[in-house]
């Protein structure tokens, strides 16, 4: 606690390091005996190997019981083949490994670091193993997370930019499995049956629907082994149908919510992009001198450097299996929440009709570009890029030819994307905050 | 252009002290080697310490200066993260933004931090632009303009930043409270970002008084880290600081916080969802440890913080999370590095059939049981292990490393101390826990904080206008 940065951002994405980043790393591609798709990188430099295995299981598939990807991913180390959950800890932890998991709206990951010498990656793969094919979900630690993703559930109602974002998506996203929170809801959570959880895993958790990346350490021959062996016990299932398209929306809505707090958080946005979308490229350009680029972009300068309207201004898209958002977000305290508005409102028109300068792109594809050894030059890094890959079905030269991809982009195509894929009349916004900025709102 | 002709004025004055004449730089002197760092001293005072790693052809570049939150007088408090800010609007050479622009067209990133013992400035990037970075950072480390009209929007955006991160954030302005009561007399007292009346009455010359003290390159250390030359690095540096004169610093008066002698007890009352605990016993940090066997204490700290939450396997986790099912989460941490004499922390989220009284008889408890009990082997050994394990994996990460040497250079532990971790918590028996948790984790010198949530207005959430889609109706 205690450090504050000049601007935002996460201090995971700046760790570096490690796979030879002038090349993009040799990804080897291949099948398990089930037909999983592995995807490796062989990494010499680290004593060190992390496997990260994605399962299409994320909250699109909750199919209206909101929370239940989300606890079903939860419960998997909490009591596996004959240990509980505090021996499952302990053999992690007594060789050092880490071990995490966790759920989204498309995916549902399990992920191990250990060290490579085999006294140590061997209890730890073991472990993950049984963890993965043989949770057993006893009614006790169903109840404890249950009620533990609760209490996390009313820490939403506290936060006004997670109140925000829920009411953001559920306005977004309508009857598509996007809209309904990822941790769940207060219906939800209360229906929630130690039954479902059970059918979730027997349906998800198998091996027609999972992506393992490992990046390490190892040979291809080692690593083939540790993947066939990691995924034997695996069901291998079927692999699921496709989760409905979203639909583009019928018109505009302001959203307001009143809010006890200084500052109202504001959102704006639409369905944006898919996962290899044919206009991927041009509109993450596009958005790096918007809003994607910090002191580079537009909104920073217009907002924060100009004004000093917020210490946080932002767009992005976010591209998911079906089309992930596209989000402008900002905070202000609440007397300025009508300004900062407008000031959204026009920078998004005005970029909508005439897109970035020549000089906007250039400097956005000097700057994407000449930033991509930073993208994966930690191994950490590099397994999140595999199982992206793996999961989206992404080409395996993705990395390869990320430059080239975004060198052609052409001030037309940033344009005719721009058009084609957003319609600034029909924005969603979300206002969450105190009452002044409410009644100022309301006339806007 | 009309930036830079008014900010002409501001630079004179605040050259007043550091710009001086500029001569060529002396050679640097290599103080120490080692496999993994080298350390040079410039002849002006500023420390290089330079760690080669080819395995990626990335670099992070990070200046650090020895001021931060805690060597704020009263009533400025901020002021070192306000500069912070504001060494981001520009020096003659280089206005407003520019910086950042430069940066960006290389495929750099970059950003700066401060904490309440130290501010530090860094760039990630390709590291045959090295050179660039140094050149922009010995720029602003003598020429930053501190204008007047930069300054009043800059102190406006982090206004925002302390609304945003503090003021509605229950848990977080809880612990500004908790922080503001355990220590009261001392240093650590103020809240690094700067209590808001401070960041209302704050002025330019504040900050030009407060640049002018600190930013020299005496007060200063570069770390590289990456695919770089030892020696090449260090030709740069005194190429670009090695210009810039030192100057006097003013003698650091460290504020001890007066001995704490009661327990102190608050109860945050605020519009909040969900009741939070926080308590803190004061402990040494390792800076302010005298003797070895002082330092050894804190290194039985450490341990004692691995017992109770280095894991999922821990006690927190093992007793209070599973186990009862008091805690929906649950938390303990020391940071052995401060600049002062610090706290050991316990934390947590009371379980929904629980309360926040419920958790703090719990968690007390689990103190006792350290005094009362010796930790078994495999509970020792299970912390070691992780951290045998986190020194393989820190590698992979240029950034953190060099976020390590910049903490212990700073704080003015000197980065061999980074070296010893391993070795000394190695060394830790279950004895001196034990005989730590008796001499340092008791009831008077224990602060305890709980967020007590007031209710929240009700919330009305609905479509106030624009049904028909229009802009601007």
């Amino acid at each position: 606690m205690g450090i504050s940065f000049k601007f935002f951002m996460l201090i995971a994405a700046l760790s570096l390091l490690s796979v030879n980043a002038n090349a993009s790393p040799r990804i080897l591609q291949w099948h398990t005996d089930k037909g999983t798709p592995v995807y490796f990188v062989e990494s010499k430099q680290l004593p060190i190997v992390d496997v990260r295995i994605i399962f299409d299981a994320g909250s699109a598939r909750d199919q209206g019981q909101s929370g239940l990807a989300v606890l079903t991913n939860a419960l998997l180390a909490e009591g596996a083949a004959d240990k509980s959950a505090q021996q499952i800890a302990e053999q992690f932890e007594d060789v050092g490994a880490q071990f995490s998991n966790g759920a989204l709206r498309d995916m549902a990951w399990l992920s191990l670091r250990s060290l490579r010498n085999d006294q140590y990656l061997q209890p730890a793969l073991n472990m993950l193993k049984a963890v993965l094919s043989k949770p057993v979900f006893s009614e006790e630690s169903f109840q404890r997370e249950l009620a533990n993703l609760k209490m996390a559930r009313q820490s939403v109602k506290q936060s006004p930019s997670e109140i925000g974002s829920e009411a953001f998506y559920k306005a977004l996203y309508g009857d598509h499995p996007y809209a309904s929170p990822v941790n769940g809801d207060e219906d939800s959570l209360a229906s929630m049956q130690r039954k479902q959880v059970i059918d979730f895993y027997d349906r998800h958790y198998v091996s027609s629907n999972a992506v393992i990346a490992i990046v390490g350490q190892l040979t291809r021959a080692q690593a083939e082994n540790l993947a066939n062996d990691l995924l034997a016990d695996l069901n291998k299932g079927i692999k699921l149908p496709a989760i409905p398209p979203v639909k583009a929306l019928q018109k505009a809505q302001n959203i307001r919510i009143d809010f006890p707090s200084k500052q109202s958080h504001i959102l704006m946005g639409q369905p944006g992009v898919q996962r290899g979308d044919k206009d991927y490229f041009s509109l993450y350009v596009a958005n790096h001198p918007f809003g994607g680029s910090g002191f580079a972009s537009r909104l920073v300068d217009e907002v924060r450097e100009q004004r000093g309207l917020a210490y946080s201004v932002y767009s992005y898209f976010s591209p998911s299996r079906e089309a992930g958002p596209f989000i402008m977000g900002m905070q202000t305290k609440n007397e300025q929440a009508s300004q900062a508005l407008d000031l959204l409102k026009g920078e998004l028109h005005k970029y909508w009709s005439d897109g970035p300068t020549e000089d906007e792109l250039e400097s956005s594809v000097k700057n994407i570009t000449g930033g991509f050894p930073l993208r994966i030059d930690s191994n950490k890094k590099v397994v999140e890029y595999l199982a992206m890959i793996g999961f989206y079905h992404l080409p395996l030269d993705y990395l390869h030819n990320f430059n080239r991809r975004i060198e052609t982009v052409t001030l037309d195509d940033i344009k005719a994307a721009l058009q084609r894929r957003l319609d600034p009349e029909k924005m969603i916004t979300v206002i969450v905050g105190g009452e002044t900025s409410a009644a100022k709102v309301k006339d806007n | 252009m009309r930036l830079i002709g008014i900010l002409t004025g501001v630079v004179m004055f605040v050259a007043g002290y550091i710009y001086l004449m500029e001569k060529p730089a002396e050679p640097a002197v290599m103080l120490s080697s080692t496999d993994t760092v080298k350390v040079y001293q410039l002849a002006n005072g500023m420390k290089v310490l330079v760690q080669e790693d080819d395995r990626s052809s990335v670099v992070v570049s990070q200046v650090w200066y020895k001021v931060g939150a805690s060597y704020e007088p009263e009533g400025k408090t901020g002021m070192s993260h306000v500069l912070e800010h504001m060494m981001f609007k520009g020096t003659p050479d280089y206005p407003a933004g520019k910086f950042s622009e430069i940066i960006a067209l290389n495929g750099g990133s970059e950003n700066a931090f401060t904490s309440k013992d130290y501010t530090a400035y860094f760039q990630s990037i390709s590291s045959d632009r090295l050179e660039l970075c140094l050149q922009l950072e010995a720029d602003r480390m003598k020429n930053l303009l501190l204008d007047e009209a930069e300054f009043k929007k800059e102190v406006e955006v982090v206004k925002e930043e302390r609304r945003l991160r503090t003021e509605d954030k229950p848990t977080s302005l809880t612990y500004e409270r908790f922080n503001a009561t355990a220590f009261q007399t001392g240093s650590y007292h103020h809240p690094v970002i700067g209590w808001m009346d401070d960041l209302d009455n704050m002025t330019v010359t504040d900050l030009r008084d407060w640049y002018s003290k600190w930013y020299t390159p005496n007060n200063a250390t570069l770390i590289v880290n990456g695919d770089v030359q030892a020696e090449q690095v260090v030709k740069l540096a005194n190429k670009y600081f090695g210009k810039i004169k030192a100057q006097p610093v003013p003698e650091v008066k460290l504020k001890a916080e007066a001995v704490q002698t009661e327990s102190r007890y608050l109860k945050v009352e605020i519009p909040a969802q969900v009741p939070y605990l926080m308590m803190g016993y004061k402990v040494p940090s390792l800076t302010q440890a005298k003797t070895a066997e002082m330092a050894a204490d804190v290194y039985a700290l450490e341990v004692l913080a691995g017992l109770l939450d280095g894991g999922n396997s821990a006690r927190l986790s093992k007793n209070l999370v599973r186990g009862r099912e008091i805690a929906s989460s649950a938390g303990a941490g020391y940071n052995p590095y401060d600049r002062l004499d610090t706290l050991f922390m316990l934390s947590g989220m009371p379980a929904g059939k629980s309360n926040a009284t419920e958790l703090k008889t719990a968690l007390l408890a689990e103190v006792e049981k350290l005094k009362t009990g010796l930790a078994e082997q495999a509970e020792l050994d299970r912390v070691k292990a992780q951290v045998i394990a986190s020194n393989v994996y820190e590698k992979d990460s240029l950034f953190y490393q060099s976020m390590q040497l910049g903490i212990l250079e700073t704080t003015g532990l000197g980065w061999q101390r980074k070296d010893e971790y391993l070795e000394k918590i190695s060394a830790v028996t279950a004895e001196q826990v034990q005989a730590v948790a008796i001499k340092y984790l008791t009831d008077k010198t224990l602060t305890v904080a709980e967020l007590k949530p007031l209710p929240m207005k009700k919330m009305q959430a609905g479509p106030t206008s624009g049904m028909g889609g229009r802009h601007g109706n």
